[in-house]
């Protein structure tokens, strides 16, 4: 299992062609407390770059972007009731679960070390 | 502030049987018995049953609640929350205009008529365009009601392939959402580090699936687009048309004009830039504008002015020949319009000609007293608002919320905070052009305070505010589970 990371703090977590995709503690920290994350249905495909969903906090509606293209097979239904998850553990509670059409996508995405320079660089 | 707080509710003070006005009795006779059963309700209505002297001083009290323009500073950025003079509110609550209604024929109001005409002639002459419907209740009512033209104009070319709108990743979050609701694909483009717009990427955007490009200038960091002809430029060559969001109009007053700069289409907001009342004091109005060529889509109806007639110009009530059709009943919110045109007529055109600068006077005062303690992402001289990137120190965390809630115990209404989103700790100020030095320097005092509290007692600035009447509501409780009537309680 690895995990990949977007530029707008989603991560894919990734075992076989299966990724979890959900947003990092590093998006959930400054977002603030969620209480509404807006999801695909199963069955809906996603595809890379572009929105599959929001999440919305007391602070602001930020845009879910897909890392990955894909069907999604699952969705984190915990979520619709409770979406303070995401604020808890935001690795744990991923957002969607995708069969991935295009594997190779992944290497666009960065690894941890990567990812951290990034939120780094944010931070100015 | 008012420390004193009054917390009631008005059913709190309801006791069965009690009231405060005698109704005469019905004389419908059995008018009730023509109603259909299944119209008719069941239960009583819960109404509070109050005697007149307890509800009056229920209201009373409430209204001792509010912080308004009236009562404190409000340096709301993106918002212009300049002060409400009181003139306006006299000449709209004129008996003359209040009694007016709006079926009757239109040679019974020709006042009220020419008073529409001459604000939105007023308008065209500020905004630089040909021609205004004051028509839409808000802002972004506005910007739906300028999507809905610019559709109109491509729809009407036989161009139905221009489904995107083009909106910078600074812009205020209405600009996306009407776009969506007009029923257009929203495209964002980047900011540069100065906080102005990506004119080569916006360059990579533009096709023929372009509808609209909208902008705001000066821009949600109180900057100028000063690429604004280039943009205008390219965005004309692939055939779209340039939309002003007018939130950020003020400093600009009579100094440039959007149509100048080659907007097609602009909204403007009367309650920002126009000093109508704002916020919980509202209604809005956000009348439209639009270049020449552009009218005939406008919403209906519109006033048009008939040259003939024994005592000079008449006005008649018209639909404009390609109208998009109605977008609010009548010509909008009327009062609101009358205060805007009180506001013009009364500063003319050399006092509408300061406003600007001394609003940017104004913001450039605070923004330099405060940039030792404050961290200042774009330096660089700004129009009537400017956005601090959180506390210069950073390592107490205590973020941009908490200063925010500490400036309520110093009196003052909070700036904006969270937007724009181009930082993580925005903190956007506003003074306006109606505040005193005396009043920038309070702030300017219990901004340094609250960096020097920071430093020193970092915990009682995270736990502010501590002298409101109510402290920290919580905002993810109400955002999960309102409680919107008493009953739910």
């Amino acid at each position: 299992m690895k995990t990949y990371y977007s530029p707008t703090h989603e991560y894919a977590r990734v075992e076989g062609n299966i990724a979890l995709i959900g947003i990092t503690d590093y998006a959930q920290k400054a977002l603030g407390n969620v209480v509404y994350v807006d999801m695909p249905e199963q069955g809906d495909d996603v595809t890379a770059g572009e929105d599959f969903g929001a999440v919305e906090s007391v602070k602001a509606a930020s845009d879910l972007i897909a890392p990955v293209s894909g069907a999604v097979i699952e969705i984190n239904e915990q979520l619709i009731d409770n979406p303070g998850l995401v604020n808890q553990d935001a690795d744990a509670n991923w957002i969607i679960k995708v069969e991935m059409t295009d594997p190779s996508e992944l290497d666009q995405l960065m690894d941890k070390a990567a990812y951290d320079a990034h939120c780094e660089a944010e931070k100015h | 502030m008012n420390k004193k707080y009054y917390g009631k509710v008005v059913y709190d003070l309801s006791h069965p049987g009690r009231r405060g006005y005698s109704l005469p009795q019905n004389n419908l006779g059995d008018g009730l018995a023509q109603i259909p059963s299944d119209l008719l309700r069941t239960e009583a209505p819960r109404l509070p049953e109050i005697d007149e002297p307890s509800l009056v001083r229920h209201y009373n009290n409430l209204s001792t609640n509010n912080f308004g323009v009236d009562t404190g500073f409000y340096p709301l950025g993106s918002c212009t929350m300049k002060y409400n003079p009181k003139l306006n509110e006299e000449l709209c609550s004129l008996p003359q205009w209040q009694g007016l209604h709006p079926l009757q024929p239109a040679e019974t109001v020709q006042g009220a008529l020419h008073a529409y005409h001459a604000l939105g002639k007023a308008l065209c002459e500020i905004g630089g365009m040909g021609a205004f419907t004051l028509n839409p209740y808000a802002g972004a009512h506005g910007e739906l009601t300028g999507l809905m033209v610019i559709r109109a104009y491509h729809e009407s070319r036989g161009d139905g392939k221009r489904t995107k709108v083009i909106v910078p990743d600074s812009a205020h979050g209405t600009n996306p959402a009407s776009a969506a609701v007009a029923g257009l694909k929203v495209v964002e483009v980047k900011s540069l580090p100065d906080g102005t717009i990506d004119t080569e990427a916006l360059r990579g955007l533009l096709d023929d699936s372009v509808a609209a490009v909208m902008m705001t200038n000066p821009n949600t960091v109180g900057i100028f687009e000063s690429s604004i002809p280039e943009i205008a430029e390219m965005v004309h060559a692939c055939g779209a048309l340039l939309y002003y969001d007018g939130a950020n109009l003020n400093p600009l007053l009579g100094i440039a004009r959007p149509g100048d700069m080659g907007f097609d289409v602009m909204h403007i907001n009367l309650h920002k830039t126009f000093s109508t009342p704002h916020g919980g004091g509202g209604p809005g109005s956000g009348p439209v504008g639009v270049r020449k060529g552009l009218e005939e889509f406008l919403p209906s109806p519109m006033v048009a002015e008939v040259e003939e007639g024994p005592f000079g110009a008449t006005y008649k009530v018209v639909r404009p020949e390609k109208s998009l059709g109605r977008i609010s009943a009548w010509l909008g919110n009327f009062a609101v319009e009358l205060r805007a045109l009180a506001y013009i007529l009364s500063l003319g055109r050399d006092g509408l000609m300061l406003a600007g600068p001394l609003a940017t006077l104004n913001a450039n005062y605070v923004k330099e007293s405060l940039r030792h303690l404050y961290k200042l992402p774009i330096d660089r001289v700004c129009k009537h608002e400017f956005v601090f990137d959180g506390l210069a120190d950073k390592s107490t965390g205590v973020t941009t919320l908490h200063v925010a809630k500490r400036l309520l115990d110093h009196g003052f209404h909070a700036p904006t905070i969270y937007f724009p989103l181009l930082f993580h700790e925005s903190l956007m100020i506003e003074p306006t052009e109606t505040e005193s030095i005396e009043t920038l320097d309070d702030f300017i005092a219990a901004m340094e305070e609250i960096a020097r509290e920071a430093a020193s007692d970092p915990e009682t600035v995270k736990n502010a505010p501590l002298e409101t009447p109510v402290r920290r509501p919580d905002d993810t409780a109400a955002a999960l589970e309102p409680k919107v009537s008493y009953f739910d309680l």
